[in-house]
Order: structure tokens, then sequence, then C-alpha cells
């Protein structure tokens, strides 16, 4: 099992004829996700990479059946999209794209309000490296081949040290069920809370591995949540241990504004929630390892 | 995006809060004229720098005749300020504010951020105003109001209302505190600011409302569609190398240390600063090249670097996924032909064609050392930095 995607979820590519939609769409079709169409309003009707061209995302759903989209669409018009998505059913919205405004996500939020828990869409990202399970589905930007099949959920915010952590477990042999970036925005759709509870109902999630940076309070919050409610262990590596307060480190999100949001203080807080640390991004996956050891004895 | 007082000022102005009658001068010359202008018996000459604490550095100066009003241009003009949040390298003055002196009877505090854990627009505000809000927070946290708004439906005027109360605001000033509170909020909510501090907003001897000071900050992914609001950078205010950088797409921090990198994604680029610092080093940037780290942005990113005279021993830490570690190394090798670097050069690569990307840098001629870990690379950077000290 895994969560959010599997080998039979249906997915439509939002922003698909684009130049970035169409090499991305290319490499999970060859990765085996389970691509049936895409969504360019103004060229439904026609063929790209061999599948149909929707003009609406209601009318991609309607005629494909999609329950999942990856959204490729350039920042000023992010937001209207993945309301869109929520708005035709789409269960799970992968938002590729960097650079949205912070009141648009805030918008996004609030609109998604409208919708019961079992109807609303959830919403990863956006500025993210999207959502693997290895070996059945890519729905985002990942190079699938670092991703071995396994029992440890991955979330974190940064593509690239998500991509670190997955080729450490795979030379250790260790496997992952499904890795979800969230995205290095202030504001984003799901929160490390938001997933970890997912990954504690997954019967083939073991381990969690959070990979958090400075700013916000998310990893704290879900250090919490996963004290009061998870039986699966959670270990985290916090980056940003040199960042200096009040400047932002790439990640628009990635800023110290407050107490609890430097490296230091977030992997204190963690440790209070009994949280494993992994004490440098260089031992991530051995950290993981020790876990699962320790599990089996 | 930072902006000036004086700018934040008149966009407050433009939603209704009443500010001080001023005026900005460029030169010593226009200073007299200027205060006299404004009218009144005594002013208030103030340094434009992005930057708060500036009464403390010697950056406000009161002043009681329009000729001290030009004896203090003259004096600030050029100067570079140094505050606890420039930094020690601080921010030149090219412009100064002169503002009719305003007599305070009470000093207030407003703030408005964004709250991450709501995902709501928050206000805060205190009696404790002239303070920053962490020196309010840690000596006098029970001041502090707040107040969520939710970004769909916008302030109400009861929530104003209730945050002028509980500033204890006499009755007869709550209209016009509320109106001011309500100001603010839509320069925050309009502009796509991610930051507005009136501090202090205060009341006159004469029961007026004013904005005394103020900072705004704007969301640099919404600049596309505030024009007006881009057109306010002051680039003198900004670092010259990150200028470089951001004008060349390039995310880059500049910091006190000497091992220069120059690294792929974020969260990468943060956790490798951390295996520096781990391995008793201090990097001299955070630099974020971008998840292709094409070829292009790694001749930029060594350009940058080398503008840096700190910087002794560059560490390049790319993980290739689409992009693969032999174009990244083709890529390497080009800028090195472009470039002379002349110090030493940790290179790692990891993810997709490492042991092709190892390959064709070792067939090179370029002069490097070759890391397989982010622990082997971070140690073999503070190695070739104390071994150049020797």
């Amino acid at each position: 099992m895994t969560i959010l995607i599997d080998e039979k979820t249906k997915i439509i590519v939002q922003g698909f004829t684009g130049k970035i939609g169409s090499f991305h769409s290319d490499e999970m079709l060859k990765y085996g996700s389970n691509i049936v169409g895409g969504v360019t309003p103004g060229k439904g009707g026609q063929t790209h990479l061999g599948l149909p061209v929707f003009n609406t995302v209601k009318e991609a759903v309607k005629n494909t059946g999609a329950s999942a989209s990856v959204l490729f669409v350039p920042p000023a018009f992010a937001a209207d999209s993945a309301m869109e998505a929520a708005d035709a059913g789409i269960k799970t919205c992968v938002a590729i794209t960097d650079g949205i405004p912070s009141h648009d996500m805030i918008k996004i939020k609030r609109y998604m309000r409208r919708y019961s828990k079992s109807e609303k869409m959830t919403l990863i990202g956006p500025n993210c490296a999207g959502v693997i399970s290895p070996g059945k589905a890519l729905l985002g930007i990942m190079p699938g081949h670092i991703y071995k099949e396994g029992n440890v959920g991955v979330i974190g915010r940064s593509g690239t040290l998500g991509y670190e952590a997955a080729q450490q477990l795979k030379d250790l042999g260790i496997g992952i069920s499904t890795s979800v970036g969230i995205g290095g925005d202030p504001i984003n759709g799901s929160s490390f809370k938001d997933i970890i509870e997912k990954f504690e109902e997954d019967k083939n999630t073991e381990v969690i591995l959070m990979i958090g940076e400075i700013g916000g309070p998310q990893e704290v919050a879900a250090g919490k949540f996963a004290k009061e409610n998870m039986s699966k262990p959670v270990v985290a590596y916090i980056a940003g241990l040199t960042a200096p307060k009040g400047r932002v480190m790439g990640h628009a999100g990635a800023i110290v504004s407050a107490y609890g949001e430097s490296a230091v203080e977030k992997v204190k807080l963690l440790e209070e929630y009994g949280v494993i640390i992994s004490k440098n991004p260089s031992v991530m996956g051995h950290t993981v390892k020790q876990v699962l050891n320790a599990k089996k004895n | 995006m930072d902006i000036h007082e004086y700018q934040a000022k008149k966009i407050l102005a433009g939603f209704g809060v009443t500010i001080p009658r001023g005026g900005i001068v460029y030169s010593p010359e226009n200073a007299e004229n200027k205060a006299r202008e404004i009218g009144g018996s005594k002013w208030v000459v103030k340094a434009q720098v992005h930057s708060g604490a500036r009464g403390k550095a010697g950056g406000i100066i009161v002043c009681n005749t329009a000729l001290e009003v030009a004896q203090a241009t003259d004096k600030l003009l050029g100067k570079t300020l140094v505050t606890n949040q420039t930094g020690p390298e601080g921010k030149i003055v090219n412009r100064v504010y002169i503002e009719e002196a305003t007599e305070i009877k009470k000093e207030l505090y407003l703030g408005l951020v964004f709250d991450r854990s709501s995902e709501c627009i928050m206000v805060v505000a205190s009696t404790e105003g002239g303070m920053s809000v962490e020196e309010i927070s840690q000596e006098k946290p029970e001041s502090i109001i707040r107040s969520k708004i939710e970004a769909a439906v916008g302030m109400q005027k009861f929530q104003a209302r209730e945050i002028a109360f509980g500033l204890g605001i006499k009755p007869e000033l709550i209209s016009r505190t509320a109106e001011a509170i309500i100001g603010c909020y839509r320069a925050f909510s309009e502009l796509d600011a991610t930051m507005v501090e009136v501090n202090p907003l205060v009341i006159s001897e004469q029961d007026q409302i004013l904005a005394l000071d103020c900072k705004m900050s704007f969301d640099n992914n919404a600049l596309f569609r505030r024009n007006q609001i881009s057109e306010l950078r002051d680039k003198t205010q900004e670092n010259t190398n990150e200028i470089y950088a951001s004008d060349r797409g390039l995310n880059y921090v500049s910091l006190e240390g000497n091992i220069g990198n120059i690294i792929n994604g974020a969260g990468l680029a943060m956790a490798s600063m951390d295996m520096i610092k781990l391995a008793g080093g201090e990097p001299a940037n955070f630099l974020d090249v971008g998840g292709g780290a094409t070829p292009e942005k790694i001749v930029k990113a060594f350009k940058l670097i080398l503008m840096d005279k700190k910087v002794k021993v560059i560490l390049i830490n790319i993980f290739a996924g689409i992009n693969r570690c032999d174009w990244v190394a083709e890529g390497i090798i080009q800028a090195l032909q472009k470039i002379d670097i002349n110090m030493p050069l940790i290179i790692r690569l990891a993810g997709t064609n490492v042991e092709k990307g190892n390959k064709i840098l070792k067939e090179s001629k370029i002069n490097y050392i070759e890391a397989t870990t982010l622990e082997d690379a971070a140690n073999k950077a503070v190695k070739a930095l104390k071994e150049l000290k020797k």
C-alpha cells in the first residue's frame, strides 16, 4: 500500500501542452504513471503525447474518471487551476509551480473549506517536487530511478534534499512506500502533520522520515501530533543550522521570524516530542536504518 | 521586497491613515526650503534606510530651526548607517525624510503579518509602542493583543474596534483609531504585503491618530501584478552580490564565512551549509542555482562567488535528477574554461549518471578534489582551507 497515489490512480496534467508540462508528462508516463489526459484551456479536442486534451478539468474528469492531477501552470494562473481541480472533484492535486503569491494560497485554502472532509481535495505543494510511490506511480518531477520500493514514508520541503535522502536509503537497501514533497512556500496545501497522519494509516509504512527546515510552525506541529496520535516512529532532519535570522533562504518559507523556528529550536522541540533526530544530512539514511533495526529486535 | 519609511507612509495615507506632514530630500540644499514648506517650528530629520532601530544608530535627528534641518540632512546624506539590523556593513543613506515633529501623548505598536499556523492575517497590537516587537514580547507580553483576520472576508469594523478598546483608547478616539487599523489592514491585503508595521502609532497632544514610523515588506512572488510597488525598489539598500544574483535567477544570501558554495535546491543548500559548519568551517554564502543546475547557471554562480573576496575555497554539491551528472560535469568544465578560480575546488556529484559525471571530471584537465558524500565534501572543504592557512 501507499498513500495518495498508486499504479491505478488516473491522472490528468494541468498545463499539459506547455514545454515543462510536456517534458514531465513524458517522464511520468515512462515511469508507469497512469496519465489519462490533460487540460489546456482552448486546446480541448486535440491529442498530445497520444492522450486527449480537454478545455476544463470537469470535462477531463467526466471523460476519463481521473482522480488526481498535477499542475504545471504559471504562477499567475496557478491558484485558479488548483481551485478548478478542487471543484471538479479531483482528490489529489500536486502543484509543482514555483512563485504563487501567498495571498493566492490563502484564497485557495479558504475556497476549499466549502467541501466536507470526504469531498475535499488534498493539495500538495506548491513549489514542490511532487509525490512518488516507488514502483507504482510518479506524480511530479523527481528522478524515479533513485527511489526504491519499500516501507519508509518520506516527507520533505525540498526537492534535491529529498533526492539525497532517497539515495542514502537506497544505498543502504532501504525502500520507500511514498515520498511526498510539500514544498518550500510559507502557506502550502498540505502540512507535515497532514501527511504523517496519512502515513500512520498506511499499512505498508513502518517508519516516517520528515525532512524539515527553518521557518514556520509545521515541523513542530507534526512532532506534537506524532507524540499524541501515532504508533509509528518519526525520524527528522531540520536544515538551516547556519541560516541567519530574518533572511529568506531560497524557499519563500525558509525564514526565521519567531521563537521555535530556527533549526536548533525546532530540533529541541521535536526531541521533546520523542522524534528521533538525524544529527546531520549525511546520516538521514543511517538514522532510519537504526530505527528499523531497533523495531525488528 | 522592502521599501522605505516615507514610501510606506505615502501608501498608508492613500488608505486613509493620517501621517505627519513631511517631504523627501536628496540634498542638503533643498532641506531648508523643505522644512519651511512643511511649516511648524520643530522637525525630525530621518535617514531613509531599509532598517529599523535607526534612532539608536543616530539616523534620526530632532531640529528646532530650518538651518539645523539643513545641517542634519548634510550630516546624514552619504553616511553609512549601522543599526542592530543592518549587519556590520551598514546601509547607505541616499534620501532623507523631513517631517514636522509630533507632540506625543501615547505610543502604540501595530503590526500585521501572515500567521502560518492559522493561515490568516494576524494583527498584533500593544500599548508599548516604540519598542521592537521582540522586546515587547519579552518584557511586556501581557500588553500584546492578537486578532486573526480571515482574508477572504476582510477586517470587520468590530475587530478593529476591539483592538482599539484593548489598547485602552478613550471612547471619543475609538472610531478614528479603528479607521487607522483598517487602513493598515487594507494596505496589507490589497497590495500583497507580507508585513506592515506601524511603530509607533501615536496619539498626539491634539488627539490625532498618527502613523509616526512605518515598515512594509511585499511578497516577491506577487510583484508581477504590483508594478507600482516594484518601482519602489531601492537597490542601494541591498547587498551588491545579492542584486547580481537575483538579477540572474540565482538565490543567494551573503554570509560571514570563507567557504563559498554552489548547490542545486534550497534545502540541499542549507543542508550542505550545515555540514560545513559541523565539519568546523563557516559558509560564505547560501547559493541555490536551481534544480536544473544548467552550465549557464554554473558560470554565473562562479562569477558571483568570486565577487566575494572572503571566499578561499569553493564547494560544489549537485544532486542531479532529471539533469544528469555527466551533463553537470560538462557544465562545470565549460565554466572553468571561462573563469580562473585560482583556489581549491571540491566537487561532489550525486544522482543520475554519477559514475559517468565523475569520470568526465577526472579525465578533464581541471584541478579539483572529488568528494563522495555530503560529509566527505564538507570535510574536504574544511581540510583544504586549513592547508591554505599553513
